[in-house]
């Protein structure tokens, strides 16, 4: 059933909207940009920065356009003056009661704070700035935070209770002394925090951030490739960012859409330094007797070694003397293969996996 | 799975039992309890753990581990003598269901709370509910298959899910969630010992003419030897010659002891890994192979997803991709297999891969694509056996309850399950790699029921000794919730202390299983 459409006019262009729709949304969809901050699809709008405010006519003050439904014949200005003007004064608010000091931030670069200050062409806020002090969180490897970067806008709190449903963060307090973080004030680590690490991954700011990224790389010298996670069945799909061949940091990536629709588990994210790790096998190993060690040897010695032993075993034993186990680790292409081999080339069926295991 | 992941968040009810999703497909969990506390979906929990997904449940129903059957033929009897089963569909769609009806008869809520411990009256609650739901369905892992009853649990479920009309719906079916990435790539790609590609029959000549012909060689009709019978046969001298591609079976295995004489009993093992593994250090030769990251290819996830790996970064050393290993093998065995890249054995895939038919790399690019998918247009399918199943009429089998192969006794009091944790990956190669997952769980503990610690004087932390029939490990005790009385839980993620030395490998006689999620067990102070 085709919804109904709902006319109005925004910044002087006439659009129509779904029923139910928001200013915002009906904006995006006609590429009308409205700056936000705490707002985040599919998750509850709730209000809370006012960054995304527009004027209505004959409406008595700004409305948040993240928040207000559409209606019929409703004229919308995002970029008057007034609309302006109430950005500036919450962006400065926002940053002179932070410690936002953009040298040494790992979201430098790719903070949607910095971004509002820039393109709202602010030089400095009028406000003193007065970060609150808070203590960093750096007693666990994943993920750090740092509070005195935070803007308040709720986005982790949501994504834990409304994204992941892990139910561990919340608004300690409210107004000026409001607070994000797991129950009584404890640490991640000392809470039922399982690092999904989905509030960082929403985190507008660098107040929750990929502690093993720290100083590996700006987000402008990073290369990002997307991929499928080696974990689980789920086969969630991944940025996988690196610098000079070095893999830095994972992230989920809504644009992906299904399976995860952006969402990753501590695994897929924090998971992945084995890939890079010192142990990893670089080299063929062989032994020609079973009391001998293993020795490097060269590719083709080995595969000549392997090639000449089963064709022996082949002769003597027969083909059904001959397994082989393929992987539920590998790819599509290799267990195919594999199965291939064994059946075409040795002329066993005797081909599994670990599947049952 | 029958269904979809996103179909979770939007059914009426799901029905999650011997599976802790929550820490196993974490990804999935949030789809569930999106729909719990979002969209107002029901949830029934059935396992012998209180696991994470209890705090989101309508109802949990806790049975001793392996009395699955009594319990599912339990709530077919609830639903049956209320009437409140799918009649139009079950005339329609089904057969055998007389035979069903009987069987379950004599499953009446007593005499399940009898064998299973589930209280009548929960059962019963559970069994309406789930009865009533328009639309249900039931997500089930290793805790159902790990049995020696593990098919006739899938069959069970397969019941129960056809009693009430929920397979071939959107929003129901009976959707097994796949523990590792590629478990579903593997079956369907032929890494099954009676199947080809497709899970077309070795036995079959057709199939058989169809393989020979593709391939240009001479192919055996007699089926393969399971993984667990090439460990006997291995121990035997039968087979002689092992090639693992990928696998650490000396700890993913029931009763270690056992497969590591059967490998060291082989005049060739053939290990290709990207770690040195228990398993490599009994090979022959040891081939270094290339992590996901550093290749092209595809995985197919658990909803028949085929989705894109790509390349990322280089592999160490001289590691090469598994599928180059093959060839250059295959190429020294006379058989020259000359591919350039993963995409042209995936071009060579699709041809003899009827539900792969209508992929290609170009279509998976953006977003994978469900299998079937047997043309260039088709779209892919969300859920499977919409107007009919695969053999045309769902065939309900008469299933009776057979206890597990171990039951506590005297000697060996407890109950012992196994399974996975939030923080690693089945045999710890990977994750106890990575600093912060390694951080969160750096040593496997024993989960055990404070009245249990209590009555056996542990304290938390304190070390402990496990001992079975076959072996004994050590480790640390987590006192927990999680673990009932009666029950203690392990993972087989480390090891130093390999619960697998305890673990009993009776198989279940058709699918070949080990019942990894029951044995016997008696616990002390280590
Ligand atoms: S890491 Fe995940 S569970 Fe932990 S606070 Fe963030 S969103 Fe919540
Ligand atoms: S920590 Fe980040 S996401 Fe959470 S409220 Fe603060 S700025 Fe927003
Ligand atoms: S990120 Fe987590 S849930 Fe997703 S595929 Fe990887 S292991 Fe599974
Ligand atoms: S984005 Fe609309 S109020 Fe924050």
């Amino acid at each position: 059933m085709e919804k109904k459409r709902v006319p109005l006019t925004i910044d002087g262009k006439d659009v129509e909207a779904k029923a139910g729709q928001t200013i915002l949304e009906c904006a995006r969809e006609n590429g009308i940009f409205i700056p936000t901050l705490c707002h985040y699809e599919k998750t509850t709008n709730v209000g809370a920065c006012r960054v995304c405010v527009v004027e209505v006519e004959n409406a008595r003050s700004l409305v948040a356009s993240c928040c207000m439904p559409v209606s019929p014949g409703m004229i919308v200005r995002t970029n008057t003056e007034a609309v302006r003007s109430a950005q500036k004064m919450i962006v400065e608010l926002l940053w002179s009661s932070g410690d936002h000091n953009c040298l040494t931030c790992e979201q430098n670069g790719a903070c949607e704070l910095q971004n509002l200050v820039y393109w709202l062409k602010i030089d400095k806020p009028r406000f003193e700035i007065e970060p609150p002090g808070y203590a960093i969180e750096d007693n666990n490897t994943m993920i750090q935070r740092d509070l005195n970067k935070c803007v308040l806008c709720g986005r982790c709190v949501r994504a834990c209770n409304e994204i992941q449903v892990n139910e561990v963060l919340d608004f300690s307090m409210r107004g000026s002394r409001a607070k994000v973080g797991p129950a009584f004030d404890a640490d991640y680590i000392n809470s039922s925090c399982v690092f999904c690490g989905e509030c960082l991954q929403v985190c507008p700011v660098g107040a929750i951030t990929f502690k093993q990224a720290k100083f590996a790389g700006r987000p402008w010298e990073l290369s990002k490739t997307r991929t499928t996670c080696t974990y689980c069945g789920v086969g969630c799909q991944m940025d996988v960012f690196t610098k000079d061949g070095k893999i830095i940091k994972i992230s989920g990536n809504r644009d992906y859409g299904k399976p995860n629709e952006g969402s990753l588990c501590v695994k897929g994210r924090f998971g992945m330094d084995f890939i890079q790790h010192p142990d990893r096998l670089k080299k063929p190993l062989l032994r020609r007797n079973k009391n001998e060690e293993l020795k490097e040897v060269s590719w083709d010695e080995a595969t000549s070694f392997i090639a000449e032993k089963l064709a022996a075993i082949k002769k003597t034993g027969g083909a059904d003397s001959i397994a082989g186990l393929a992987s539920a680790r590998c790819t599509n292409e290799e267990n195919y293969l594999f199965q291939k081999f064994m059946r075409a080339v040795i002329g066993t069926n005797n081909v599994d996996h670990c599947a049952r295991l | 799975m029958t269904n979809s992941i996103e179909e979770l968040e939007y059914t009426d009810l799901i029905l999650a039992t011997g599976t802790n999703t929550t820490e196993n497909h974490p990804v999935i969990s949030s789809f569930v309890k999106r729909g719990v506390r979002q969209q107002g979906v029901k949830l029934i929990v059935i396992d012998p753990r209180e696991i994470d997904l209890v705090k989101y449940a309508d109802i949990w129903l806790c049975q001793k581990p392996g009395t699955d059957v009594a319990v599912f033929n339990g709530l077919m009897n609830v639903i049956i003598s209320e009437d409140l089963y799918a009649k139009d569909y079950v005339a329609e769609r089904t057969e055998n269901f007389d035979a069903l009806k009987e069987t379950v008869a004599k499953y009446t809520p007593e005499y399940v709370e009898k064998i299973s411990g589930v209280p009548a009256e929960n059962l019963k609650k559970a069994a309406r509910m789930y009865a009533q739901a328009n639309r249900a369905s039931i997500i089930y892992a290793m805790g159902i298959t790990q049995h020696i009853t593990g098919t006739d649990n899938v069959k069970s479920i397969a019941n129960l899910s056809m009693l009430c009309g929920n397979i071939g719906i959107e929003g129901g079916g009976v959707n097994p969630l796949r523990g590792q990435n590629n478990v579903q790539g593997a079956c369907d790609m032929g890494g099954l010992p009676n199947v080809y590609p497709a899970y077309q029959q070795v036995a079959t000549e057709d199939a058989r003419k169809k393989f020979e012909a593709a391939w240009g060689s001479k192919l055996s009709a007699k089926p393969g030897l399971t993984l667990m019978e090439m460990m006997a046969a291995a121990g035997k001298g039968d087979v002689k010659a092992l090639y693992i591609m990928g696998e650490n079976p000396l700890l993913s295995d029931p009763d270690l002891k056992h497969v590591e004489k059967e490998l060291r009993n082989l005049d060739l093992l053939v290990v290709q890994d990207i770690f040195p593994t228990e398993t490599t250090q009994l090979a022959d030769v040891v081939l270094p192979a290339a992590s996901f990251a550093e290749k092209e290819g595809t995985f197919t996830n658990t909803e028949r997803r085929v989705q894109r790996v790509r390349k990322i970064v280089d592999a160490p050393g001289e590691a090469k991709t598994d599928w180059e290993i093959i060839s250059a093998l295959s190429a020294k065995m006379g058989y020259p297999m000359q591919y350039a890249s993963a995409k042209e054995i995936f071009d060579e895939v699709i041809k003899v891969t009827p539900s792969y038919a209508g992929m290609t790399y170009e279509r998976l690019e953006k977003e994978g694509l469900q299998w079937p998918c047997p043309t260039s247009d088709h779209p892919g399918t969300k859920f499977l056996h919409k107007d009919r199943f695969s053999r045309g009429l769902g065939l309900f089998h008469a299933i009776e309850y057979i206890p597990p192969a171990e039951w506590p006794d005297k000697e060996y009091p407890l109950f012992l399950s196994t399974g996975r944790v939030l923080y690693h990956y089945h045999t710890g190669t990977m994750t106890t790699r990575a600093e912060g997952p390694s951080e969160r769980c750096p040593e496997s503990l024993v989960e055990i029921n404070p009245l249990d610690a209590e009555k056996l004087g542990i304290s938390d932390g304190q070390m402990v000794k496990l001992t079975s029939r076959r072996g004994s490990v050590q480790a640390k005790a987590q006192i927990t919730q999680k673990s009932v009385p009666g029950t203690i839980f392990m993972n087989f993620h480390f090891a130093e202390a390999a619960v697998n030395l305890l673990t009993n490998p009776a198989l279940d006689p058709v699918g070949k299983i080990p019942e990894l999620k029951v044995c016997a067990v008696k616990l002390e102070a280590a």
